[in-house]
């Protein structure tokens, strides 16, 4: 554990954000977010050893949702890094503004213009000069990964969909992740003065690497039991009664056990739930079932096959 | 009690669990931050750090369950179930009761314990369907002391002894008889499945106890370690498909739709990414002009290869009748990735089953038809390798150009027939890639009537694919 931490100044991780599960879980549902015990410990564990999470679980399940929910707890600045093929440093990490850079060396050139015969002698320190001059914080454009370390203020940084990007990108990660900072060739190394909160989501497109995985905690986010997906349910859709709400959660909990293309995920059980109350079916019937069915499922033969198994299927 | 972690983090490794040094200490870092007492809070600790992938979460909550096993620690089977006890995160007044009433249960008839069962489910009380699979157990699984055995067979025969379909049926067949007594009319087959699956979860939590129940009394009987080695699975990724029970493929197939993802997305970025392509002049001049003319960024061209084309033959005989059944879905999923996929399957005869993974949505449909509507037979139903490749070559030899990879799948156990290798060697000749994929240990490869050896000069590899792992290294290192 020392090796880990104290070379590399992270001995103090800073206060505690919370002081324990019960309010991890209590202040995310007081933001929306109905946490189960697993995803509130995870929480609360990566604030205590100051470590990435790795949220990874079937589309629509919250993932995304939940560092959102984290930075609104804690009150802190979401920042935001979508991944997707070809996401290099200069997208992820910093870029140097050469349109600036250029338009400074430009600049100084006239001025040299207007003084006397530039002479190889006198090139040289204005050259240096010039390159400390243009190689500074101003000419630097920050990306999200430098941002979040170089904030001041408290930061939750969202790294989503991580597995899109290629394997090799992946390694620009790591040196955040582990040690919450940023080696600048020309600057040195930015180091964070506040720990940022990192989640990183993944739909699990490919196997991330180990040196990515070991860096972080994990977490898997599943579709909720019924007893929390009903909650979510009742907690998100204004209007909906108690009784709508449990046939929701138990229709989409029989609907997964079906062997489906694509299974129901939360986000679409709620705009099935808005949808019911919208249009005023109090109780849900087997045609008001047949008639919303497809905003639960996208596909044309899951809604066939869950149509022939729920609706007309007699018990075996 | 870091003693104890290491030795569930041994017994992890064993499991195949790939635990580093530093998660290992992560783990260890991580209990210090939550309620020793609080055995959900353990285990979430615990999988955070040293679990990462989805797959391997069973794996752990076996393990976790034997090691971190309710009441350990305190030797009494009894002090476990105390309110206080790890794990029980609310005292259970039933549970208490049950405690003391042990004896009580004791004494009643297996008729009165069925009622007492069917009421647990019919009101979905936990506490009281724990203290049922805790008499149950004691009554029926004949636990034998010392016995080396994982207790698959003992929670077979408690819950057979259960009769939990017929519990079913009746809690069902009540919950209908009530409706018409209440003068509502007939359950909607909606409301009947619903009910159906309620039921069913109440059932399953039953048996989840009971196999607890089990677990707990082999941990007390032989102790954490020795129980562990006895019902170590291995991994999904390291399944044999040959020997897979039918749940095991179940969960192989689910896990083929993201390889063959992965391989699709594999195959697409090389494509795209490999190389860069010449200098776009055009483009470059271009983006120069707003650097003052100065050419910051080159640009280039992005090579356009062709696409890929796939020609899978698959042997789907008998004796490989998993295997094929494992094949014919990683065929379905390559089809639904890759555009141009032509597939045959073969037994001595050989047909083009393409068309049946074209129209199919699923996949078990698809492998049903073919197994019922390829035309495979030619003479006996024995594999007969020669005469499937001979046929294959006259009739689509002359489709394969030098953008195919062909992949054939199959163990290469000919039954003595002639080899005629000659085809392999002309596809060879002909096709980008040719890979064998034989699903039989390496050491029987060229064993008894397998020919592998004949064929494999031919190839460009043959790869020993039993596992999902091997398969996954396959697909990995494909170029």
């Amino acid at each position: 554990m020392t090796t880990t931490k104290d070379p590399l100044g992270l001995g103090d991780i800073g206060p505690a954000r919370f002081s324990s599960v019960p309010e991890v879980r209590q202040g995310l549902a007081e933001v929306g977010y109905l946490a189960d015990e697993g995803i509130a410990g995870v929480v609360y564990l990566a604030d205590r050893l100051a470590k990435p999470v790795l949220v990874e679980g079937p589309a629509g399940t919250g993932k995304t949702q939940l560092a959102k929910s984290v930075a609104e707890l804690t009150g802190s600045r979401l920042i935001r890094l979508q991944c997707y093929e070809g996401l290099d440093e200069s997208k992820a990490l910093y870029e140097w503004n050469y349109r600036k850079q250029l338009l400074r060396i430009q600049a100084g050139q006239v001025l040299a213009d207007g003084a006397a015969d530039p002479s190889a002698d006198r090139h040289s320190p204005t050259w240096a000069e010039l390159e400390e001059d243009i190689f500074s914080e101003d000419f630097l454009l920050t990306r999200p990964l430098l941002e979040a370390i170089r904030a001041d203020e408290p930061v939750v940084l969202l790294i989503d969909e991580v597995d899109r990007v290629e394997l090799e990108t992946e390694a620009l990660l790591l040196e955040v992740l582990s040690e919450y900072q940023v080696s600048i060739p020309e600057l040195g190394t930015v180091r964070a003065t506040r720990l940022p909160m990192v989640f990183l989501t993944s739909n699990n497109t490919r196997e991330l690497s180990e040196a990515l995985k070991r860096r972080c905690l994990y977490l898997h986010i599943d579709y909720p039991d019924i007893e929390r997906e009903r909650d979510i349910v009742k907690h998100r859709v204004p209007g909906i009664t108690d009784e709508l709400a449990d046939q929701v959660a138990r229709i989409v909990r029989s609907l997964r056990t079906i062997d489906l293309r694509k299974l129901p995920s939360v986000s679409e059980t709620l705009d099935w739930a808005r949808t019911l109350v919208v249009l005023g079916v109090s109780s849900i019937d087997a045609t008001a079932a047949r008639d919303s069915l497809h905003i639960l499922l996208k596909y044309q033969s899951d809604i066939d096959k869950a149509a022939k198994e729920l609706l007309s299927a007699t018990e075996a | 009690m870091l003693h104890l972690l290491s030795g569930f983090v041994e017994e992890l490794r064993r499991a195949g669990l790939p635990v580093s040094l530093t998660e290992h200490l992560d783990a260890a870092e991580a209990i210090h931050h939550v309620p020793i007492e609080d055995r959900e809070a353990l285990k979430y600790a615990l999988g955070a750090t040293m679990v990462k992938s989805a797959s391997h979460w069973h794996a752990f909550e076996t393990a976790f369950d034997i090691y971190f096993a309710r009441g350990l620690g305190s030797g009494e089977p009894g002090a476990a179930e105390d309110g206080s006890a790890p794990g029980d995160r609310r005292p259970l007044a039933g549970e208490r009761q049950g405690q003391q009433g042990g004896g009580a249960m004791d004494q009643l008839t297996p008729e009165e314990l069925a009622a007492l069962l069917y009421q647990a489910l019919l009101q979905g009380d936990q506490s009281l369907m724990r203290v049922i699979a805790r008499q149950a157990v004691t009554r029926f699984a004949g636990i034998e002391p010392g016995r080396p055995v994982g207790g698959t067979y003992y929670l077979y025969r408690t819950l057979r002894n259960l009769d939990l379909d017929g519990v079913l049926a009746r809690l069902v067949g009540q919950a209908k008889r009530e409706r018409e007594e209440q003068g509502q009319g007939e359950l909607s087959p909606l409301e009947e499945r619903l009910l159906g699956d309620e039921y069913r979860g109440r059932i399953d939590q039953l048996k989840k106890a009971v196999e607890d129940e089990i677990r707990r009394r082999l941990v007390e009987d032989r102790g954490a370690e020795a129980l562990a080695r006895s019902i170590r699975k291995p991994l999904p990724e390291d399944l044999d498909v040959m020997h897979a029970t039918r749940d095991e493929l179940a969960t192989l197939q689910r896990a083929l739709q993201p390889l063959s993802r992965k391989l699709a997305v594999r195959l697409a970025r090389r494509r795209r990414h490999r190389r860069r392509g010449p200098l776009d002049f055009r483009a470059t001049v271009r983006r120069s002009l707003s650097t003052g003319g100065v050419p910051v960024e080159p640009r280039f061209r992005h090579p356009r290869p062709a696409k890929p084309e796939i020609v899978v033959v698959a042997d789907i005989s008998g004796s490989v009748a998993s295997f094929a059944r494992f094949t014919l879905h990683l065929v379905y999923a390559i089809q639904s990735q890759f555009s141009k996929v032509r597939s045959f399957v073969f037994v001595d005869g050989i047909d083009e089953v393409t068309r049946f993974f074209e129209r199919a949505e699923d996949p078990a449909e698809a492998v049903q038809k073919i197994n019922t509507e390829a035309d495979v037979v030619w003479v006996d139903g024995h594999s007969d390798y020669g005469h499937a490749l001979g046929v294959f070559y006259d009739r689509y030899g002359d489709e394969i150009t030098s953008r195919t990879s062909v992949l054939v799948l199959g163990d290469a156990r000919n039954n003595y027939h002639a080899s005629e290798d000659w085809v392999l060697a002309e596809l060879r000749k002909k096709a980008r890639h040719l890979y064998w994929l034989n699903p039989e240990p390496r050491d029987y490869w060229g064993s008894g009537d397998s020919i592998i050896s004949e064929y494999g000069q031919h190839c460009d590899a043959v790869v020993e694919c039993r596992t999902l792992r091997q398969l996954e290294r396959f697909v990995g290192d494909l170029d």
